[in-house]
């Protein structure tokens, strides 16, 4: 019998979605029937309490936690977020029930003997309970005692070749889409950055270096599988100056719908009957600047009016490619709940070279010309994009190996 | 850097002067409330030098997940206030 009742909790469990309910449920069982038998280092019953504190919540309508602390490992002012429990007589195992930020790697690529290890450590260590991902793109350990942190700490670094992530007024873990090693509308290497600004900015995602959070997120392409534009401080995107690859043999296999050239890689195909494919309406008329015309089986695209809205490249991809001259976009101020609502990145430096011969020089000076002026003109909890807004997008610096090249 | 700044006693005391002196009223602080102490260096500058001071177990942070705060080691809210032993 469960050691908690929990009525409300036990509504969510009855609509059509999957539940965090029925998860925690599982694993508060899997717990106290220790099959594996584990030497759980915390609480046995952690996740019932869990459970019960939630349930209280429910029927308070307000939270039980108190959030923060000044916990966290030796030398590292961020990855881990002290949580307290203010009902600690009638819930023990979630009196301390910290979280731990775990840097995923790039493109999150794992093997499934690391997720194991990982998960094994965390039984054993911790609640068991994971969040995969955070917003941030960590991997989130949810609930530990103070005691267990450096010995996590500890086991991770030495026997997993594996750090905490980003908390606090940090640099957040950067997060990417897989790039390259997947997706050929890539147009640079995002893993490869990822990697080298996790690595070059190590003590500014150790230690607090700034007036609040500060998050990178990179999109190989305008597709933006990671949303990075509206999702992070500093968004990179990647584009091209030249032109929109167009193979015309391909182009009119598409206009007569041969099978093997499917619109949408056939992504949409067996949903419903979507009938013949129709350039003009499902391509040149959906072209949002206008900037295709198909005359005499041929397609033109002038390319100096495209926005790169990848709508042509997606549909037609056997047809269509991203240009050649590759590299990437910076936007700079995304937030969600900003003064005035949620607020987009806005375009900074509209190209630059992503080239890692030169360790990414380019890029690199432009974010800490940025830092530089956020960290001296910011106010305490303001983000980059709500300094933008208070002293406006002209006194964002910009390097002026940027501005030349803008200008030329 | 100056020579405040650079001398790692000499910052090391201002810090714990100014702090001392604001510790009726709060314990904890923003890395920016470091920059009235030292204002002729640059943040990046400061920032480097009061984490140094983290690690050397003269001051700790305070974390509320979305920022941090820093105050003197062993004040204000400690984890035997938390209920902890």
């Amino acid at each position: 019998m469960a050691k908690h009742e929990t009525p409300l909790l036990d509504q969510l469990e009855t609509g059509p979605w999957p539940s965090f309910v029925s998860d925690l449920k599982a694993q508060a069982e899997k717990r106290a029937k220790n099959e594996e038998g584990i030497e759980f280092q915390i609480p046995v019953n952690v996740v019932e309490d869990l459970l019960g504190v939630v349930e209280l919540s429910y029927k308070h309508g307000r939270t039980h936690w108190k959030h923060g602390g000044i916990v966290g490992v030796f030398g590292y002012g961020g990855g881990v977020i002290g949580r307290y429990c203010d009902q600690p007589g009638m819930f023990p195992g979630v009196e301390a029930f910290h979280t731990m930020r775990v840097n995923h790697p790039a493109g999150k690529y794992y093997s499934t003997n690391y997720l194991r290890e990982l998960c094994d450590l965390w039984d054993f260590r911790g609640s068991g309970v994971t969040n995969m991902h955070g917003s941030t793109g960590d991997i989130i350990l949810l609930g530990t005692t103070t005691k267990q942190l450096e010995e996590i700490f500890w086991t991770m670094t030495h026997d997993m070749n594996q750090d905490l992530g980003g908390s606090g007024s940090n640099l957040r873990t950067p997060s990417d889409c897989l790039g390259q090693s997947r997706c050929e509308y890539s147009c640079y290497d995002t893993n490869a950055l990822v990697y080298f600004l996790t690595n070059e900015f190590q003590d500014e995602l150790h230690r607090p270096a700034f007036p609040y959070k500060f998050k990178f997120k990179l999109d190989g392409c305008p597709n933006g599988c990671v949303a990075s534009i509206a999702r992070s401080d500093m968004s990179f995107i990647g584009t091209w100056k030249d032109d929109i690859r167009i193979d015309q043999d391909a182009v009119n296999k598409y206009v007569e719908n041969d099978p093997a050239y499917p619109a949408n890689a056939g992504a949409h195909k067996g949903s419903k009957d979507w009938g013949p494919f129709d350039l003009e309406k499902e391509v040149l008329g959906l072209c949002p600047t206008k900037c295709m015309k198909f005359e005499n089986k041929k397609l033109f695209i002038d390319n100096a009016n495209c926005t790169r809205c990848m709508h042509c490249i997606n549909v037609m991809p056997r047809a269509l490619k991203i240009g050649k001259e590759t590299g990437c976009s910076i936007l700079c101020g995304a937030k969600a709940p900003i003064l005035d609502g949620a607020q987009m990145g806005s375009l900074l430096v509209p190209f630059v070279e992503v080239n890692p011969d030169n360790d990414y020089e380019a890029i690199t000076d432009i974010i800490e010309n940025i830092w530089d002026w956020w960290m001296e003109e910011g106010k305490n909890r303001e983000r980059l994009g709500e300094l933008i807004m208070r002293q406006g997008f002209q006194k964002l610096p910009v390097p002026e190996t940027i501005t030349n090249f803008i200008l030329l | 850097m100056s020579d405040l700044l650079d001398n790692k006693e000499a910052a090391t005391e201002a810090v714990m002067e100014w702090l001392n002196k604001k510790a009726k009223t709060k314990s904890k602080f923003y890395l920016k409330d470091f920059y009235k102490i030292f204002p002729d260096d640059k943040p990046r500058m400061i920032k480097k030098v009061v984490n140094k001071m983290v690690e050397d177990g003269v001051l700790e942070y305070w974390s509320s997940g979305s920022t941090t705060m820093y105050g003197i080691k062993g004040g204000g809210i400690q984890h035997s206030s938390e209920g902890e032993k």
